[in-house]
């Protein structure tokens, strides 16, 4: 048992200073790109640009949170994830993502509440954008954190702690980001994606050879999990299945690290291909990562609490060294796509918060530095916050989703409605927030026949109602109100040209 | 005009691509195939189909209620 744990730690420990290095080779290499990239130079191509955005998709959220569930409520999880990915998101890219491409690059906008501070002629709307996002990017990279202690758990079977897990993802992720460079280096997401693609079929193909071929295995789930194989019951409801893929791939398209691409592609040929690409990439993903959570429940895996349900697994069922070098994949993809996490946020610090409010004219020098410190202290600080293990991988990241969500809907009415004004942005934005904030935080009460701060109304998700709430006061408020003198309602319409 | 009747066309296939990513009609069908529930292979290749309709999306209506009213 101990050479087992050797050669675990051994592995995800190789990899991760492997992956490091790359990083950091790979940044040297590309220092153009790379400076090009943090300068916004508007520059990325598609590979690029579709894979740091696929990187969001190795998150503990999908790559280790989607097997759990799956594991425990029914592969359905798969269909969630596609629509909200696959598909929702997709439309997204289009509708909120070329428009913000186009507005972007007419205008030299590098993050949203940039973009939407100039267009309602507000710097406290662009900081109070910045603040939301940053708010809900915080349990976003706790996440993160939590699965990789989990996914340590799992794979040496508790004999390394959780809180070992979580530092040593914690110690990366700074190391990262401070010796790669702020700049982050888009392409060993690339890298990384790719790698973990592979080798999750090729995970699928070892334990469906070792269980007995996928007939066997679905037998096996038809006789120990029957509700597993039909679609729908337990928890997926056509409620929670819409509701989770509604507020997620609104959320998807809110947080920094993916908004702010929309500002980088450098043609529009570029964010084209990705649109197609998009469903296929998610299905080649999710479906085999899911599939595995599902198989282990009807294989019988017995997960020890407070651990991942995928290292488990393919430590049954395949080699060590194979679940090892698995486990540090993910984990080396979750590290460089938390760095981009905290590079987007950084940003979203220094160009909306600081420099607008504390010190305009700070240097370029300062600024970095004082984002790199910002980083180190916000890593430290989910770290932290980690440790009390406040949920469920899903149900963090669903909250977090949910989230940064409500601020969807109130972006995409002033993106395409030039009568929004700046009180319609303030009371969408800042209602569906003091709306969705009570129900995380303050417990349900009853107030006759009705459940007040509940998981739902209806038999919907609060998140949802939420959103409903920040279109509804955005449009109705507008309407109500006149636009301010320093108000550019044309910005967003007027001038905008494809290639 | 047709440009306006096109923009609603895409509309309703978008909403349809939304909708039938999950195969509501099998709901509670446990039916098996090859060693993945039958819905899994429906959406499965209702991402397939997807794709390429994102992709034709691309060639001929990119653009489309974006840019290029009154060009």
């Amino acid at each position: 048992m101990v050479s087992a744990l050797g050669v675990q730690l051994g592995v995800v420990g190789a990899y991760l200073v492997v992956a490091l290095a790359v990083g950091l080779l790979a940044y040297r290499l590309t220092s153009r790109d790379a400076e090009d990239y943090y300068l916004a130079g508007r520059s990325i191509g598609t590979v690029v640009l579709l894979f740091t955005t696929f990187a969001t998709l190795l998150s503990a959220f999908t790559f280790f949170g989607g097997p759990d569930l799956a594991y425990r409520a029914g592969p359905e999880w798969i269909l969630v994830m596609g629509v909200m990915d696959g598909v929702l998101f997709a439309i997204l890219w289009y509708v909120v993502g070329y428009k913000q491409w186009l507005v972007g690059r007419a205008h030299g906008y590098v993050t949203l509440g940039e973009m939407l501070g100039d267009r309602f002629g507000s710097t406290r709307l662009r900081a109070v954008v910045a603040g939301i996002s940053l708010f809900w990017l915080f349990p976003y990279v706790m996440l993160q954190q939590m699965g990789a202690g989990e996914a340590i758990v799992g794979l040496t079977n508790g004999m390394v702690p959780y809180w070992a897990g979580a530092a040593g993802i914690t110690v990366f992720m700074i190391a990262y980001v401070v010796i790669a460079g702020l700049r982050g280096v888009a392409w060993t997401d690339t890298l990384q994606g790719l790698f973990m693609l592979g080798v999750v079929w090729l995970a699928v193909g070892w334990v469906a050879t070792a269980a007995g071929g996928p007939t066997a295995l679905s037998n096996a789930l038809a006789t120990n999990e029957p509700e597993f194989l039909a679609l729908g019951g337990g928890l997926y409801s056509p409620q929670f299945i819409i509701s989770s893929a509604v507020t997620i791939a609104f959320g998807v398209a809110m947080f920094p690290q993916i908004n702010q691409r929309f500002f980088v592609a450098k043609s529009s040929a570029v964010l084209k291909r990705s649109f197609a690409l998009w469903p296929v990439l998610v299905v080649l993903l999710f479906v085999p990562a899911f599939i595995l959570g599902t198989w282990a429940a009807g294989l019988g895996v017995a997960v020890p609490e407070g651990a991942n349900v995928l290292p488990v697994l393919l430590n049954e069922y395949t080699p060590v060294w194979f679940a090892a070098l698995v486990i540090a994949g993910a984990m080396a993809a979750m590290m460089s796509s938390s760095d981009s996490m905290l590079l987007s946020g950084s940003s979203y610090f220094t160009r909306d918060l600081y420099r607008p409010f504390v010190n305009p004219d700070a240097s370029e020098a300062r600024e970095a530095w004082l984002a790199r410190i910002g980083v180190a202290l916000f890593a430290t600080l989910t770290f932290v916050a980690s440790l009390f293990r406040p949920g469920t991988l899903v149900s963090v990241g669903d909250t977090a989703f949910g989230g940064v969500a409500q601020m969807a809907l109130p972006v995409i009415v002033a993106l395409y409605w030039a009568k929004t004004t700046r009180t319609g942005m303030f009371a969408g934005i800042l209602g569906s927030q003091a709306f969705y904030l009570a129900h995380v935080f303050v417990p349900a009460i009853e107030v006759g026949s009705v459940t007040l701060f509940g998981a739902t109304y209806l038999t919907w998700d609060y998140a949802l109602w939420g959103m409903a709430l920040s279109a509804l006061l955005t449009v109705g408020v507008s309407a109500m109100t006149a636009a301010a003198p320093e108000e550019n309602q044309s910005r967003f319409t007027d001038g905008l040209r494809a290639d | 005009m047709t440009r306006v009747r096109i923009d609603y066309r895409w509309i309703a296939v978008f909403a349809i691509l939304v909708t039938f990513a999950v195969p509501w009609f099998l709901w509670g069908d446990s039916r098996v195939f090859a060693g993945l529930p039958l819905w899994l292979w429906w959406h499965i290749g209702w991402m397939g189909l997807t794709a390429v309709v994102f992709h034709l999306f691309t060639r001929t209506a990119w653009d489309r209620g974006i840019v290029g009213e009154g060009r």
